[in-house]
């Protein structure tokens, strides 16, 4: 089965330099690309079978360069494996939707080959258990990402794929001096083993040293306020695919990197730099909603709503508590699902009616009652709605919260719980102002452009239905985070 | 008196240098005809490469071996330099394919027999061990180089650049001659071994101005803030390949002797060279990478974009400041860190001149950055080459050889400089400005038509790009050998 683990990253990478190769041919190419972003999904799926004993369900750790520490380590346990999936699918859907949509500008087979390779950074993080290796893989995913902004982007692009470059790299960075601060003081650059350990061979002052350096990068791609000035910018002007990896995906190297490599080997630093980290994150929550409410754009609302939703994944992370952790694991799930169905959405809309102005729509539901049904279904997960995906993360990092007992803590609680409360405010903003009233000019003239077409049905399909399954049946997600290694986080 | 024993098969990679410069000169004298002085050459350094390879990889030999120490000893980190400087020249023999055709260029003969030369210097610095055979190395390496930097006649301003070079290098070249003598007047002692020794106990202030004197005058030849000047008007006024050479080889044998210098002999007083190299690599990679940004000629931003790697180049010594880079361990794995990071850099360096120089044809300079728009559709490997390498030089995929340099300085710098870490870090970000800068001009645009690169250079370039990706699949080549203890 560790071979299924090597064809997950394998197969995206060679799809990529086979898409590129053909690229002259732009329909097969795009259809090479589907072809073996289908087969790295196949196999990221495969992963749960045989799953060995031990922390990691497989692993495969060969040497590379000992010099530097780094070590081709990689494995999957049931923390990674869903993030995994969820790389695999969304770029497996990206693929097609490049098959149906050639874009505006640029080669469709090109932008393909991209997201393949951005798949292969993601999915390498994911599956790093060498700290030096996990830092390798976050730097593929920065060029490739850039580059899809940059050439297929909307009017502003190149200003939004630079900042987006720019505060990646520096994230990054900063994530390396962390990395190399932990391994200079303990020798290992296993990320298993520093966790089992819980970072001894640290001073508590290295560890805030490590942790806050490891925070910082992690937070500006996460994005925590007020590091997160990149993000509005990059996921209005990328193409509908670039939005939907960004937010779907990309955001959650941040989260995860900070359970794994933040919480996981620096677990005393994580407790003395939490309270900030929890500040910050429900600051992130009431300003990304107060935003959201005066946003007149559909992208630019949906990318300012994952500034307040990842605020509770951070404060989910920040409680250092088993349900807050559980929680925010749950929440990158949900909000990967949920707002990369929103960006294709999105993307449907402005396709159709050629602005996203939410003035300029309107009546939606008249004109286009599959669509508008389904933004409706997805909008309602988005603000938390109970039996859809997007409560429990919300939820059980509130409540996270409010378990540490101090007045801190429960204060936090309470304004992370008004910012729920303003999520649902500006959510239902949204739908008023797009899916209600009378048809605008621009929606009444849809005709029968209006209609959901077959390919957009099969991508969307999987999205929603992930949504429905996990917010009907949460412990398919919790159980697999009940394994050893976070509960070696958690238990402290 | 007793007669030292010398083991002349350590030399030999000395030997075949200096008899590839005498032979080119002779080929020259006798044949007169360029492919053969050029042929010549090619084989010589080959030899020479493969020499240094076969002892790089036989027991440490050592030799001019008096009570103190040794002059002269083979190790695996100076078999890898030595190779490296062959590995260039032979780049910088290719690149020069369009340069020696040129009925106004240099002529072959000499252009050859000086490259001999300073190869020689190189390959003698790479295994010295005493301050005098450390300078005369180093000068042996720079000297052929002021007539180099000339040899674009007609020009104006190779002439400048070439009496700039001359006389900011004469300044250095005379201030570590002159810290070296402080240091024998203190000490006694020449030998990096003896000098380790002597310098024990509490630092006199005259040791500590000997000490400022010899590494300020290295510090030159990386072309490192404030001694940095020099560069881009010199870069920019030399013949192309000469440029390439100056940026790569010229760079890669300054850290060298820096490292020697600072690792084997100074160890006693590297708490205050540490610090004072932390500041200079500061300073140096802010202000490389501010002028680069406002560059508008390839080789100018080239030549500032090489200033700013010193900084990186020389950040690892900063960790000699504090205690636990002065261990030991320590110490071998900053020398380690610095000549990994230089390796690996100059593959990235020759690759960017290999590809500019393509680019650019039979014309003899750089030109400006709107002189490479639509490059891309003109000769695409080139500017995919161009593109690796400058992404490379900015640390980032899809050349992994430029990310695991940066690795490397970072193993080293941020577990015991933290706030040069983060220097480094604000410092890559304002990197990736230009590089990505520069790296787009070849996709835009349409091309001009410019006839294609002549064969040797393209050959050259292609094997360049071959190491690069080589290197960026399997950096432990390079840093397994860069490490002094295996």
């Amino acid at each position: 089965m560790n071979l299924v683990l090597v064809a997950a990253l394998a197969l995206p990478a060679v799809g990529a330099v086979a898409a590129f190769a053909v690229r002259q041919r732009n329909r097969l190419a795009k259809w090479v690309a589907t072809g073996f972003a289908a087969a790295g999904f196949l196999a990221a799926a495969a992963l749960p079978l045989a799953s060995g004993d031990g922390p990691m369900w497989h692993r495969v750790n060969l040497p590379w360069a000992q010099a530097i520490h780094l070590r081709f380590d990689i494995g999957v346990d049931g923390v990674s494996y869903p993030l995994i999936a969820l790389t695999a699918l969304l770029t497996l859907l990206c693929c097609v939707h490049t098959t149906i949509y050639e874009p505006a500008r640029g080669s469709g087979a090109v932008l393909a080959a991209l997201l393949l390779a951005v798949d292969v950074g993601i999915t390498g993080v994911f599956a790093s258990v060498n700290l030096v290796a996990f830092f390798v893989f976050f730097e593929i995913v920065l060029l490739p990402m850039w580059a899809i902004i940059h050439f297929w982007g909307a009017e502003d692009r190149r200003h939004a794929a630079i900042k987006f470059a720019l505060y990646t790299l520096l994230g990054s960075l900063l994530l390396l001096a962390g990395i190399f601060v932990i391994v200079g003081s303990t020798g290992t650059a296993d990320i298993v083993r520093l966790t089992q350990s819980h970072g001894a061979g640290m001073s508590p002052g290295t560890q805030v040293l490590a942790f806050s350096l490891l925070g910082i990068g992690f937070a500006i791609k996460a994005p925590l306020w007020p590091l997160h000035t990149w993000l509005p910018d990059a996921h209005t002007q990328a193409p509908t695919v670039g939005s939907v990896i960004l937010a779907g995906v990309l955001l959650k190297l941040g989260t995860y990197g900070l359970v794994r490599v933040g919480v996981g080997t620096t677990p005393d630093g994580a407790h003395r730099v939490a309270p900030v980290l929890a500040v910050l994150a429900v600051a992130a929550i009431l300003i990304g909603g107060l935003v959201c409410l005066a946003q007149n754009e559909l992208k630019r609302l949906i990318a300012y709503s994952s500034v307040g939703h990842m605020g509770f994944v951070l404060l989910g992370i920040a409680t250092m508590t088993a349900a807050g952790i559980n929680a925010a694991l749950f929440g990158n799930i949900a909000h990967g699902l949920i707002t990369g169905l929103l960006f294709f959405l999105a993307g449907a809309i402005k396709d159709r009616a050629g602005t996203g102005e939410l003035s300029k729509l309107g009546g939606l539901r008249n004109a286009a009652p599959g669509l508008a049904g389904i933004l409706g279904f997805t909008a309602l997960a988005s603000l938390g709605l109970p039996g859809l995906a997007g409560f429990w993360g919300e939820a059980f990092s509130v409540y996270g919260s409010a378990s540490r007992g101090s007045a801190l803590w429960i204060t936090l609680a309470v304004f992370a719980a008004l910012g729920a409360a303003l999520a649902a405010a500006y959510l239902l903003r949204l739908l008023r102002l797009v899916t209600h009233g009378d048809s605008s000019p621009v929606v009444a003239n849809l005709g029968s452009a209006a209609a959901l077409r077959r390919g957009e049905i099969a991508i969307w399909a999987p999205i929603t239905a992930g949504i429905l399954v996990f917010g009907v049946a949460p412990w398919l997600l919790l159980d697999g985070f009940a394994g050893a290694l976070i509960q070696q986080v958690v238990a402290r | 008196m007793r007669t030292q024993a010398i083991d002349h098969m350590a030399l030999l990679p000395a030997y075949l240098a200096a008899a590839t410069a005498v032979a080119a000169l002779v080929a020259d004298l006798i044949v007169a005809r360029r492919a053969v002085v050029l042929a010549t050459t090619a084989i010589g350094t080959l030899a020479t490469a493969v020499a240094a390879a076969w002892l790089g990889f036989s027991p440490d030999r050592e030799t001019f071996c008096a009570a103190d120490g040794c002059s002269y000893a083979t190790t695996r980190p100076g078999a890898l330099v030595a190779v490296t400087l062959c590995a260039l020249t032979l780049a910088v023999l290719g690149l020069s394919a369009a340069t020696l055709r040129d009925r106004e260029g240099p002529p072959h003969g000499e252009y050859l027999f000086l490259l001999a030369s300073s190869l020689t210097g190189g390959v003698v610095l790479a295994y010295a061990r005493d301050l005098i055979t450390i300078i005369v190395a180093l000068e042996t390496l720079t000297l052929p180089l002021y007539v180099l930097v000339s040899m674009r006649r007609k020009d104006i301003r190779s002439a400048e650049a070439a009496v700039t070079f001359l006389l900011a290098s004469v300044a250095a070249s005379a201030l570590t001659l002159l810290g070296a003598a402080l240091l024998y007047a203190v000490t006694g002692q020449v030998h990096l071994s003896g000098l380790s020794h002597a310098l024990h106990g509490p630092t006199a202030p005259l040791t500590a101005a000997a000490v400022a004197m010899v590494i300020a005058g290295m510090v030159f030849k990386v072309a490192a803030v404030p001694l940095h000047a020099w560069a881009p008007g010199t870069y920019d006024g030399a013949p192309l390949p000469i440029a390439a050479y100056l940026s790569t080889a010229s760079k890669l044998g300054g850290i060298v002797a820096i490292t020697w210098v600072l690792t084997v002999g100074l160890t006693p007083v590297a708490a205050v060279s540490g610090g004072v190299l932390a500041a200079v690599a500061a300073v140096t990679m802010t202000v490389g990478n501010l002028v680069a940004l406002r560059q508008t000629r390839a080789v100018r931003l080239l030549a500032w974009s090489s200033i700013a790697q010193a900084g990186y180049l020389l950040a690892p010594f900063g960790g000699l400041a504090v205690a636990s880079g002065r261990t030991h361990a320590g110490v071998e794995a900053i020398a380690a860190a610095v000549i990994g990071f230089a390796v690996l850099y100059v593959v990235l360096e020759i690759t960017a001149f290999g590809a500019v120089i393509g680019l650019r044809g039979e014309r003899v300079d750089g030109g400006d950055l709107d002189d490479y728009a639509g490059a891309a559709r003109r000769s695409p490997w080139l500017a995919g080459a161009l593109i690796l390498a400058l992404t490379g030089l900015a640390g980032l995929p899809p050349g992994l050889a430029g990310l695991f340099a940066k690795v490397t300085v970072f193993s080293a710098v941020a577990p015991r400089l933290p706030w040069l870490a983060v220097v480094i870090a604000v410092n890559a970000v304002i990197g990736l400005v230009y590089y990505l800068r520069f790296s787009l001009r070849p996709l835009r645009g349409t091309p001009d038509a410019a006839p294609g690169a002549p064969l040797p250079a393209a050959i050259a370039a292609a094997a360049c790009v071959a190491a690069a990706v080589v290197l960026g699949f399997a950096p432990q080549l390079v840093l397994h050998l860069a490490a002094i203890s295996q």
